[in-house]
């Protein structure tokens, strides 16, 4: 470690409470005879199904497609029957449902034939991008962003720096811990990848000092690696929330992410160590992504650990595997407690973001109870980005969507922070999720009504220059018709005329 | 006395003309107004404020012809911001236009669809796809649920239906709601 850290404004230290997840090793969640699995598990359009109920399909066959330019495919994630394609209740904060695949295991895990590339060399850049998507790699740290965009850097702009993500700084969470204590080899296979990808020299694991374990596993891993040229572990100080993209950046080069702008703009990219475990597994066995390490955790539960759990695995299935004491209806987190939401039912399906849940531990951004704003300023102290919450909040109350869009709003990374020091327990990014949410409804609805005014005025125009054309059209028919009268009795008065001339010769 | 009253017609003149340059140099294209009421308008173009689509009723209300509250489709929201803009004071819908209702899209039932095209006629957005004696169907997309395509349909087959909330649509509860309830006890 050469260059001094960074830092950013704010944060917070907070009491990790990691311990309990990580006494034991990471194990697999027993199949379950049902998986339910939505076709959004991403940022970006949903998947399109390519399947059929009553079909038979393999483990790791796609059963949905990439619709659209932002957006991944789905796998099977066992063997089994598809059967049903509908709507099914979502992990989601609104608690509505959304088109989802159930396949009926068969409990044989017959894999499809996978295609492995022992030297991902031999591929181009194009060609590992196109894999990863077709494997269905999103963001595993818990945003869910489609993968192989980020490991397209375009020819506007060169990386010089990739940066492996394992902060995990949200309390309870472990199971990144747990994957670079586990499996810190399979991660620098896919760190090795996405240089070669986004040809990128110098590239740095970033781990807070929480997690001494995983940092000499790293170490360890990439001191037996001679052909990992550029590559250092970073050790960061704890506190939150540094695992935040922007922040970590930050704390890592110094260097902050403009407003509105990418990593990518000041020649960055960032990706969690769990996807790139993922990315080594699709490019070098061919594996898609069908399952991710979940965390289990909080008071009511029995053995508390890390579950490698496939995807559309019923959220009560993992809870009962680890004993865990819910009473029924009692809401749990999904996510940390900083961030994550209350869900009610545990009938929902684990899906590619779903890095935590938590039963029997206080959401952070507590709901009861709110007192009047006192102005005395923590949440303005605490904000990683600088912003000011107790304006954002008077505006965000009062519906003032302008205002709050000039207090940059869409800055937020809604980490939390503010809610967790507010003495008068006021639900502040509550408010500002609410004040999101609106804006952009706000939008979408004069985007819609601009357009359905641009099309009334144009079928205005087009009926208007029919009826023209119709005008004119008719005219000339006239027109038309008053010439051939003139003509016709022109020519029959000359016929007239010259019977009587004759009339008049013969008389003659 | 003369010299006063070519005094003062020379100024007139002077400032006619004036006026006059200002009128052509300065002019405003459209109207203003208007245009900004129309912006406000939910652009159904439904005509049940009895104007045939929402620019002539914006035309109306800022010719001062049309009251503020004539629109179901944009219901009280439109109302607030109408009148904000207006500087007038909001009041509630009039009934004889309609009721405030959920947003809802035309859906074509195919199996009835006979070909007539009347529906097609009477879209105001062009959002209904087809051709004579064959199916039609509706761009969701670009519906926007004015109602204008049922009553033409002579065999009935076009049904209004809500729009679903998806969880790409769902917006955050407002949470104000909780404090509210606060300041009422205290």
């Amino acid at each position: 470690m050469t260059t001094p850290l960074g830092s950013f404004p704010g944060g917070l230290v907070l009491d990790g409470q990691k311990k309990r997840s990580t006494y034991d090793a990471i194990r697999k969640t027993p199949l379950s005879k049902k998986l339910i699995l939505p076709l959004q598990q991403h940022i970006g359009a949903a998947s399109d199904p390519i399947v059929q109920v009553g079909d038979k399909v393999l483990k790791g066959q796609k059963i949905a497609r990439a619709d659209g330019h932002v957006s991944v495919y789905l796998h099977a994630p066992s063997s089994g029957t598809i059967t049903a394609i509908d709507e099914q209740p979502i992990p989601h904060p609104s608690g509505l449902s959304a088109l989802c695949i159930t396949i009926e295991t068969d409990g044989e895990e017959r894999w499809i034939d996978l295609e492995e590339t022992p030297d991902f060399t031999t591929l181009s850049e194009h060609e590992i991008r196109h894999r990863i998507r077709e494997a269905g790699i999103v963001g595993l740290g818990g945003a869910g962003f489609p993968s192989f965009i980020k490991l397209n850097p375009g020819v506007h702009h060169t990386v010089e720096t990739l940066i492996i993500n394992g902060v995990e700084c949200e309390p309870y969470i472990t199971c990144d811990d747990m994957i670079m204590r586990e499996r810190a080899e399979g991660i620098l296979d896919g760190i090795e990848i996405m240089r070669y990808a986004l040809r990128v020299n110098k590239c740095v694991i970033a781990i807070e000092d929480n997690k001494p374990e995983a940092i000499s596993a790293m170490e360890l891993a990439l001191a037996r690696r001679n052909d990992l040229h550029n590559t250092s572990v970073v050790v960061i100080p704890t506190r939150y929330p540094t695992g935040s993209e922007k922040q970590l950046i930050q704390v890592v080069t110094g260097k902050q992410v403009p407003s509105n702008g990418l990593p990518i703009d000041i020649g960055i990219v960032c990706h969690n160590v769990g996807t790139s475990y993922a990315i080594g597994r699709a490019i070098s066995h061919g594996e898609p992504l069908i399952s991710r390490i979940v965390t289990v955790t909080g008071t009511d539960v029995k053995h508390a650990g890390n579950f490698e759990t496939l995807f559309g695995t019923p959220m009560h299935e993992l809870l009962s595997f680890c004993d865990t004491h819910r009473e029924a209806n009692e809401p749990f987190i999904l996510g940390g407690p900083m961030m994550g939401y209350n869900l009610s039912g545990d009938h929902l399906p684990i899906t590619k973001t779903a890095n935590c849940i938590l039963v029997g531990v206080d959401n952070a951004a507590r709901q009861a109870d709110p007192l009047p704003c006192i102005r005395c300023g923590e949440c303005a102290t605490v904000c990683p980005v600088s912003l000011l919450p107790q304006q954002l909040y008077w505006y965000s109350r009062s519906k003032d969507l302008e205002k709050t869009r000039e207090y940059n709003l869409f800055d937020c990374i809604e980490c939390g922070c503010c809610s967790y020091v507010c003495p008068s327990k006021i639900p502040l990014v509550h408010y500002f999720r609410f004040a999101k949410t609106e804006t952009m409804n706000h939008e979408l609805e004069t985007q819609k009504s601009d357009n359905a005014r641009l099309r009334h005025e144009n079928r205005l125009e087009r009926h208007e220059a029919e009826k023209k054309e119709k005008e004119a059209r008719q005219r000339q028919r006239k027109l038309a018709l008053a010439a051939t009268k003139a003509a016709k009795e022109k020519e029959q008065a000359e016929k007239a005329k010259t019977a009587e001339s004759q009339s008049d010769n013969q008389e003659k | 006395m003369l010299t006063a009253i070519l005094a003062i017609t020379i100024m007139a003149l002077i400032f006619g003309l004036l006026l006059g340059y200002a009128s052509i140099r300065f002019k405003v294209e459209g109207d203003p107004i208007a245009d900004q009421i129309d912006k406000l308008l939910p652009q159904t173009q439904c005509g049940q404020c009895s104007f045939p689509g929402c620019r002539p009723y914006a035309e109306a209300m800022a010719a001062g012809e049309a009251d503020i509250n004539r629109c179901p489709p944009g219901g009280e929201t439109t109302i607030q911001a109408l009148a904000d803009l207006l500087e007038v004071e909001a009041k509630p819908l009039d009934d004889e236009c309609g009721v405030e209702k959920p947003k809802t899209l035309a859906v074509i039932v195919e199996d009835r669809c006979i070909g007539c095209t009347l529906c097609i006629q009477a879209c105001p957005v062009d959002a209904i796809l087809g051709a004579a004696k064959q199916m039609h169907t509706v761009i969701s997309d670009e519906c926007t649920g004015c109602e204008l395509c049922v009553p033409p349909c002579p065999v009935d087959c076009i049904d209004m239906v809500e729009t679903k909330l998806n969880p790409n649509t769902w917006r955050w509860p407002d949470p104000s709601h909780v404090d509210l309830t606060l300041e009422d006890q205290s």
